[in-house]
């Protein structure tokens, strides 16, 4: 039973950890590197620098509206 | 209950149905369980739990409503509007759902249907709920109910609870919903394609200036905050180098570690705004940081200017973390903070100035200029920009809308209640010496007012004679609490001044000011103690400021691209529709810059200190703008050939006409309340040559804001008369021909999903065995992702998700 406690606290943390990574936006990588994986097995992707400059553009060019007020 | 964890203790997943549950999941054409048919499944726990929130519901509303002559507690409002939340989310959101929305999860969303990767990419519920929450609040929700609060909270808090029941969340949830079936097009592509060219091109006009309307009054309000305050000037201005500390440190050192960065960007904030109280207690420095509101606006558009032209990564994306972050962590510590500081209401329910149309914060009556002031936080039109924005791009089954749309939009009203409860529990006298402009001072004091006193007696002379009486019944008081010690009259304001470290709290009209007092108040009870309000006051005013100036810079960017587009449409300048040509991007910013500059500089100008000239403005665009959403959410409802429940858009759309359309004729026609009839008493002054030419040139600047604010009113009034007009006229033509239908609306055809993920915020039991059966059926199983927590119910260990599309769209 002292155990279950712990392993609890740690499955919060974990649980907290990812939240955080997806709503950054910090995880969008990880996924476009397991996509790649999956579809395009064959190509490369993109390293994290690159890939971060890219979605930098994208965004620059298909602004998104968020609320002011 | 069931929670997660039961989930997770169960190593083989179980995936028999009962043969009730079996009718309930959805199975696409290959046999894979791809949704739950909703439906309200009654047990006696849950019956005797939503008793139990209805009976405390009602408990809640009798104390706010008949509290007379006692003092009651804080708690109260929390309560009250949760369990109101809670019943509305559970019965009536879930009712339009079933009637209106009728969402199938066989059908699939835009992020499934396009997958692009790049804006068209599933997210998690959980996540998009969070994103959707950060991208539709804003201050607005802070400032309104400060405001109103002048008579008494009774008809604020009706307004907030009812208001985002059955307008705000169910114009959000729809206007998202249309969005969903039409692969997340914008609002005004929607509005083109369903009510014809002119739908389109209003709203799109609007937004622009609804837009630079908003970021001037906001970024009004934090300047009155900011005036001669060199603690708050220095606080705020470090927030330039720590973005810029960030952006750097994200960039090269460690690239993609957004929280990280977040975590030290944080830190550095606190340690700004220690450092600001230091500046402020030193004589040498405290003068260069003391700015007034002219200086502070020729900086705040220069800064923003100057923000639209450097890379985004470098200021304006490590700004918005920040101010992500203070959004929601503040909320999270304002709440614990009431609870235990438990205060106590001063304010009446319903106070004298609730029968008048002369309250210093606010003029006109109740009707219509309360539902005006309180805005965003129960129902707000720009909503339905963001609503049709990445939201429905993102969304994964088309269970998840109502809690998304509908539940975000409830998180935003309680943000406006959390507000109320501030201005409400601070001394009655306190809040109006705060929010009275000097002249209404001097006007209120009548007899009283001595010109050789100071403003802290001047503002309790008036207090005391104005005829408003506090929750007991008596008049009211000037009473600041400091270190056990109740002061009163004019020593509990500078008592209160010094307590915050400020020189001078008088006259801090824009509900800042106020907001920031209750929010230290209840956050020193429970984080520091006593010695600690003036960090705390200054937290809040950087939490209110952070806020504005990422709303200042993002409405900046998407003010530019809306005007873009709009010039776009024109043959010859057709070249500033792309968002890439760079002469044509600083044309479009510097229009929008000196759109809302302009309008921000006449406000500082104004005799009257310009936030009374500002509220009904700012209130009335954002309101009508709602007024579009939902009479384009009905011509949706009606065109599907739902006009049996057309009433659930069409009944709240018919109460911000009324609202919206009194307040403007009043502003337009009213010898009290009239623009017009404010510019002509300005005329005639201007005109006698009595005034010195300090005064001289406020009036001038009265007279201008009156003009433009009336010539605003009369635009707003014609554009939206047209609009609704375009509206009806779709609606009786569908009724007529009886042309009901997808094929007769711009929606999508059902095309079938094959993907599964649970509807609420909870996965339920028969979902996590759908989720189990849908896994092994795929294989997805097998692929279990460590890194992810079961716990959380992941139901998307496999998410094909990529951040930028593989073959990078156009």
């Amino acid at each position: 039973m002292t155990g279950a406690p712990a392993a609890w606290a740690a499955r919060l943390w974990r649980g907290v950890v990812w939240y955080l990574r997806e709503l950054s936006g910090e995880a969008r990588y990880d996924h476009y590197v397991e996509r790649m994986r999956r579809e395009h097995p064959d190509r490369t992707p993109l390293g994290e620098r690159e890939f971060l400059r890219e979605r930098e553009r994208h965004e620059r060019e298909h602004p998104n509206t968020s609320c002011c007020c | 209950m069931d929670t997660a964890a039961s989930a997770a203790s169960q190593p083989a997943p179980q995936t028999a149905y009962t043969p009730e549950e079996e009718r309930r999941v959805i199975r696409n054409t290959r046999g894979l369980p791809i949704g739950i048919k909703p439906k309200m499944v009654w047990t006696w726990p849950k019956a005797i739990i939503w008793a139990l929130v209805a009976i405390t519901c009602a408990i809640g509303w009798s104390v706010l409503a008949l509290a007379r002559g006692e003092r009651i507690s804080a708690v109260w409002f929390l309560v009250v509007a949760l369990c109101s939340y809670a019943i509305a989310y559970r019965f009536y959101a879930y009712y339009i759902q079933i009637k209106i929305m009728r969402t199938n999860d066989a059908n699939a969303t835009p992020a499934e249907r396009v997958h692009d990767g790049a804006n068209f990419e599933r997210a998690d519920r959980r996540v998009l709920f969070g994103q959707h929450f950060a991208a539709i609040s804003g201050a607005g929700p802070l400032v309104g109910p400060i405001l109103a609060a002048q008579m008494g909270y009774l008809p604020s808090v009706l307004w907030i609870i009812l208001g985002v029941i059955f307008a705000g969340a169910v114009q959000d949830m729809l206007m998202l919903w249309i969005s969903a079936k039409r692969r997340g097009r914008s609002f005004g592509q929607m509005a083109t394609d369903e009510m014809g060219k002119i739908g389109g091109v209003i709203i799109s006009v609007f937004l622009v200036v609804v837009t630079a309307i908003a970021m001037a009054f906001l970024a009004l309000v934090a300047i009155k905050a900011m005036a001669s305050s060199p603690w708050a000037v220095f606080s705020l201005g470090m927030t330039i180098p720590i973005a810029l500390v960030m952006g750097c440190y994200e960039r090269f050192l460690r690239p993609g570690r957004v929280i990280e960065t977040t975590a030290l960007g944080f830190v550095l904030l606190v340690a700004a705004i220690v450092g600001g109280g230091m500046i402020a207690s030193n004589p040498t420095l405290a003068p260069i940081f003391t700015l007034d509101a002219k200086q502070l606006v020729v900086a705040l558009v220069v800064y923003s200017f100057a923000a639209a032209a450097l890379p985004h990564w470098l200021l304006v994306t490590p700004r918005d973390y920040l101010s992500t972050l203070m959004k929601i962590g503040t909320l999270a510590l304002l709440v614990v903070g009431i609870v235990i500081a438990n205060p106590q209401v001063d304010m009446p329910g319903i106070s004298t100035l609730a029968a008048r149309s002369d309250g210093p914060t606010f003029s006109g009556n109740l009707f219509p200029f309360l539902f005006i002031t309180i805005a965003c936080g129960a129902l707000s039109g720009f909503h339905g920009a963001v609503s049709s924005g990445l939201t429905p791009k993102a969304v994964e089954k088309e269970n998840q809308i109502r809690m998304i749309g509908y539940g975000s939009m409830l998180v935003e009203s309680f943000t406006a209640i959390i507000a109320l409860i501030a201005a409400i529990t601070i001394s009655q006298g306190v809040y109006f010496s705060l929010n009275m402009s000097a002249p209404q001072i001097e006007a209120a004091a009548g007899s009283a007012y001595s010109a050789s006193a100071s403003p802290e007696q001047n503002a309790v002379a008036a207090v005391g004679n104005m005829d408003v009486k506090d929750i007991e019944g008596n008049q009211m008081q000037v009473t600041w609490q400091s270190h056990g010690t109740t002061y009163k009259g004019a020593e509990a304001l500078t008592q209160a001044a010094h307590d915050v470290g400020e020189e001078s709290i008088v006259s801090r009209t824009g509900g800042a000011t106020t907001f920031a007092i209750g929010m230290a108040n209840f956050l020193k009870s429970y984080l520091g103690g006593e010695g600690t309000m003036a960090f705390w006051y200054h937290f809040a005013i950087m939490f209110e400021a952070l806020f504005i100036l990422t709303t200042v810079d993002n409405g900046t960017r998407v003010a530019r691209y809306q005007i873009g587009d709009l010039l776009g449409n024109v043959r010859r300048l057709r070249r500033f529709a792309d968002p890439t040509w760079r002469p044509g991007n600083l044309v479009t910013t510097f229009i929008a810059t000196a759109a809302w500059g302009t309008m921000l500089y006449m406000g500082v100008a104004d005799a009257n200190g310009g936030i009374n000239a500002m509220v009904p403005i700012f209130g009335i665009s954002n309101q009508l703008l709602a007024a579009g959403c939902l009479m384009l959410v009905t011509v949706c409802v009606v065109k599907a050939g739902l006009t049996k429940y057309a009433w659930i858009p069409a009944v709240p759309l018919a109460w911000d006409v009324a609202v919206t359309f009194t307040a403007d004729f009043q502003k337009i026609f009213d010898p009290q309340l009239g623009y017009f009839a404010a510019a002509s008493a300005w005329r005639a002054k201007i005109d006698s040559g009595a005034l010195d030419p300090a005064a001289l040139a406020a009036a001038h600047a009265s007279l201008s804001n009156a003009y433009l604010d009336g010539a605003l009113s009369v635009f707003f009034l014609v554009m939206m008369t047209a609009f609704l007009a375009v509206g009806l006229k779709v609606c009786v033509a569908t009724v007529r021909s009886r042309r009901y239908g997808v094929e007769f609306t711009s929606e999508d055809p059902f095309v079938e999903s094959s993907w599964f993920a649970p509807s609420g915020l909870l996965a339920t039991k028969l979902e996590r065995k759908a989720r189990a059966e849908y896994e092994l059926m795929t294989g997805a199983a097998a692929r279990v992702d460590e890194r992810r927590d079961e716990d959380l119910d992941d139901d998307a260990e496999a998410r094909p998700l990529a951040g930028v599309a593989v073959g990078v769209p156009a």
